[in-house]
């Protein structure tokens, strides 16, 4: 088909007044924003209720601690994953060198590795009775740990290393894309006015890609924060971990949702920051995306630099943890026959699909009405609002979850009981059903950015076309819009289905009886130190995310038609 | 979507709903590892008929029973430690077990005072001591870990984690409150490293030399002992003494793995024969055998591997619930001294 692009110049028509008013699209809008903030506002709810008062206790002894650990932790994981996430991506993009191709997919694998795997891999590699540190001994003939010094895996350095490598993909993918869409004609600009090419990169291709960057940011940062499994298994004092001690510890679900909030809170902020600093800037892109790239060619010792820079995130984020796992794995080859592992694995393929064909739905369905109705700043709100259940802790969502389900159930219940005489039991709570919605909550944040993105890029004036050619606005959304942004529908699809396969705390709790994913029965062995057990399970996961990475790269390939 | 769609839609989710509501079924909360208490749930089974369901997570689930309310379909929580029992009784979750066969199968500091909760196997938390590094007899009381002697030699998981936390409430329940913070603070000083692991890495970085004494549970060493996945685990446990402390007076510290009946139980004389079937006999001995815990049941046969290496000793016999009750105490306690910092 022939592609529209949008072009810088398209006629700028004025589209703050809503043409007509349809209530229909409007009440579905409100109706799936309200349902997927739900989990949130009950945490805000259960937040209202501590048993006691922590705080004090809190202010004097750990919070200082829990704060800059907390700091610590996303300044690190949030810095090392722009910087190589950013990097890898310019080089692949703008650059020729060794296995520039290879890499342009397989830097995407690390996504593919769940962060609790890979914290419980490395620890096995790296901590003192581990091969690594065994091979040193032997070597140098040091005799105990007082003998010489080793990076300590369980600490913050630990953490933040095992959180970058498998979330740095995240600004990889969203900077790719970025670059693959800038003009040529701005770097070749840029180029004559005498920029170098590294030059160039600082002052046009980087400030051109910001935004892009900063949902890949954003998206790190939450899921940092909301990381429970590594900083638990590295002793890292994190909000989580304060979390969880003032819910299971301290039996103050209350407290543990006040320190939550407090979370929220943050991200609030740091998104704000962003968008206020971003908010002086103006973009407009030219029209040049099907001239292909004219990629830099590098001397040949920066060219071998280039492919060690990009080696490296793939060989420690996914070769090193696979291997390991593979060794583990391969004794255990006959698990596979086993019917309950196969039931496992359709679990968790069948959950996954469903929450991101539901997850994409309603990011389309939210995206487009803030198109609609641009003047409707309660419909952005929610919707922003919604997407803070990525920051929050898996478990924490759970309850979020349990609280709207149970009560929507026995409602229902106590109205058929009374009227009907007759009960209808839990419809929705401990069904499939409540783990698709949990992973729908906790992962439109991560689709709604690429489905917002591609659609932004669609001229208003498209609209204005179809509607004015007789389509009503579902028609034209069917017709004209999904058509068009197909590709970040796509990458949006893959991304949720990855994530909701590795996704594991919230599966925990809200599952059916007798029912398991890979994850969870992964989680089952593993959090009784015999993680080798599962290792063909845990080996699945990674291989069956590895299909939708390498088709995620294509898409994103296949945006710049010229290439 | 049309009235009779959506009619059609409501049947069949309800159907999937009563599912788990069936007859001759009970259905299980469980914050214990699946894999752990199949083979019991499946003697189960064969013995009465009645099927076992479960779902297992570490949190939340009492919290989803909660919130479910009078419509839950769980009808026993079993647990991997006390602290669920105790928040599950806190929060008025659970029913009174009644049942004359449970009362005479466990000893009542196994049990709770008003037969809230029942204990299924019970753990010491001991310390392991360097064969090489430390003389029998050197250590013999958990408050001797404060002595300055063991400066820099001592390895511990997180003082957060709830079997330290029980240890620390025992301490506070024996010695005082007051008393309990100088002995963590003393302790803290001592240790070789932040703490962080599990219990078995402690035992292997004692092995490691890393340190000379280690707190752990008694099931890892029989875990340990006889781990085939991974043989060198063998050698860790090799290279330790386990001491039970406090032999000469109130014994060593305790801690269970058991079970309650959820308060609104659909099938809540299934729930009673299940709990009843895991005190008998022969869960006891499997209980036991499977992942070498103590019974509570006395008059068990010990698993082979337990008579060898831990022998009789005496264990402390204050009533558990007495102990958990100081577990948010220990935590502020544990922020307060920085154990883990």
């Amino acid at each position: 088909m022939t592609e529209i692009t949008a072009t810088a110049a398209a006629p700028l028509i004025d589209t703050r007044k809503p043409r007509r008013f349809m209530p229909g699209w409007y009440t579905v809008a409100w109706g799936s924003a309200l349902l997927v903030m739900l989990p949130v506002l009950a945490v805000f709810w259960l937040a209202l209720f501590p048993s006691e008062n922590i705080w004090p206790h809190l202010v004097d002894t750990i919070l200082p601690v829990y704060i800059q650990t907390t700091l610590l932790l996303l300044a690190g994981v949030g810095s090392l994953s722009v910087m190589i996430g950013v990097g890898t991506a310019w080089l692949v993009t703008m650059c020729n060198f060794p296995g520039r191709r290879l890499f342009e997919w397989a830097l995407l694998l690390p996504f593919a590795m769940p962060a609790y795997l890979i914290a419980y891999l490395y620890t096995d590699l790296l901590e003192y009775a581990g091969p690594v540190q065994g091979f040193l001994r032997e070597l140098f003939g040091w005799q105990t740990a007082r003998d010489y010094w080793f990076p300590q895996i369980r600490s913050l350095g630990g953490a933040i290393s095992m959180l970058t490598l498998v979330l740095y993909p995240y600004v990889y993918l969203l900077s790719r894309a970025s670059f693959l869409e800038q003009s040529m004609s701005i770097r070749d600009a840029s180029r004559i006015f005498g920029c170098t090419p590294l030059q160039s990169f600082y002052r046009v291709s980087l400030p051109i890609a910001r935004p892009a960057i900063a949902v890949g940011l954003s998206l790190v940062s939450m899921e940092t924060l909301n990381d429970f499994g590594t900083v638990d298994y590295f002793a890292v004092k994190s909000l989580s971990a304060g979390i969880y001690d003032a819910w299971l510890n301290m039996g103050n679900l209350g407290a543990a949702a006040q320190i939550a909030t407090l979370m929220m809170v943050f991200v609030i902020m740091l998104i704000s920051l962003e968008r206020i600093a971003r908010s002086r800037q103006k973009q407009f892109t030219a029209s040049d995306r099907f001239r292909s790239i004219d990629r830099y060619s590098l001397s040949p010792l920066r060219s071998w630099l280039a492919t060690l820079a990009c080696a490296l995130p793939v060989l420690l984020g996914f070769l090193v943890p696979f291997l390991v796992l593979g060794s583990y794995a391969l004794p255990r080859l006959n698990q596979f026959t086993e019917a309950d592992f196969l039931a496992h694995a359709s679990h968790s393929f069948t959950l996954s699909a469903l929450a991101a064909l539901l997850t994409v739905a309603v990011a389309v369905i939210l995206a487009y009405s803030k198109r609609l109705y641009p003047t409707f700043k309660s419909l952005a709100m929610a919707s922003r609002l919604s997407s803070l259940g990525y920051a929050l802790p898996g478990a924490v969502l759970a309850i979020g979850v349990i609280i709207p389900l149970a009560t929507f159930d026995n409602s229902i219940d106590a109205f058929m009981r009374e009227h009907f005489g007759f009960g209808t039991g839990l419809l929705l709570s401990g069904t499939p059903f409540a783990i698709v919605f949990a992973y729908c909550v906790r992962f439109l944040a991560v689709s709604s950015g690429s489905v917002e993105a591609s659609l932004g890029k669609v001229t208003p004036s498209m609209d204005m076309a179809s509607r004015s050619l007789g389509l009503n606005p579902l028609q034209t959304l069917r017709r004209v819009h999904l058509p068009l942004i197909r590709g970040g529908l796509l990458t949006a699809l893959l991304v949720v289905f990855v994530d909701a396969m590795k996704e594991l705390p919230a599966t925990l709790i809200l599952r059916p009886f007798n029912y398991d994913t890979l994850a969870t029965y992964v989680y089952q062995y593993a959090s009784d130190e015999m993680l080798e057990t599962s290792a063909l399970a845990a080996l699945l996961i990674v291989l069956v995310g590895i299909v939708p990475v390498i088709l995620l790269s294509r898409t994103i390939t296949s945006t710049r038609k010229g290439s | 979507m049309t009235a009779k769609k959506v009619l059609l839609a409501g049947l069949a989710l309800s159907t999937l709903g009563s599912v788990a509501q069936a007859a001759d079924e009970v259905n299980i909360y469980s914050y214990r590892q699946e894999f752990l208490i199949k083979p019991l749930l499946e003697a189960f089974t064969e013995e009465t008929g009645i099927k076992a369901n479960v779902i297992f997570s570490k949190s939340g689930l009492l919290e989803r029973l909660e919130h479910e309310g009078a419509n839950s379909p769980a009808d026993v929580i079993l647990t991997s430690d006390i602290g669920p029992l105790h928040d599950a009784v806190e929060r008025d979750l659970v029913a009174t077990i009644d049942s004359d066969v449970i009362d005479a199968n466990v000893p009542a500091h196994y049990r709770s005072k008003e037969d809230k909760w029942v204990g299924l196997t019970a753990r010491s938390r001991i310390i392991y001591a360097s064969k090489d590094r430390v003389e029998p007899g050197e250590i013999k009381r958990y408050e001797d870990l404060a002595d300055p002697k063991w400066e820099g030699r001592i390895c511990t998981r997180s003082g957060k984690h709830s079997y330290n936390l029980s240890l620390i409430g025992s301490i506070i329940e024996h010695d005082g409150a007051e008393q309990a913070e100088q002995w963590l603070t003393a302790v803290k000083k001592n240790l070789a490293q932040r703490p962080q692991g599990n219990d078995r890495s402690q035992v292997k970085a004692v092995m490691e030399g890393q340190c000379d004494l280690a707190l752990g549970n008694t099931y890892y060493y029989g875990k340990m002992l006889t781990n085939e996945q991974e043989p060198e685990q063998i050698a860790w446990a090799k290279s330790v003494n386990l001491v039970f402390p406090n032999q000469d007076d109130r014994g060593a510290h305790m801690s269970i793995s058991g079970a309650a009946l959820a308060k609104h139980a659909p099938h809540p004389e299934a729930a009673i024969k299940l709990i009843e079937f895991l005190t008998s006999e022969k869960a006891q001995q499997m209980y036991a055998e499977v992942n070498y815990e103590f019974p509570v049941r006395p008059g068990i046969e010990w698993s082979s591997l337990l008579k060898e290496h831990m022998g009789e000793f005496k264990a402390d016999e204050v009533n558990l619930g007495d102990v958990v009750k100081h577990r948010a105490e220990a935590s502020r306690l544990v922020d307060k001294v920085g154990f883990d910092n």
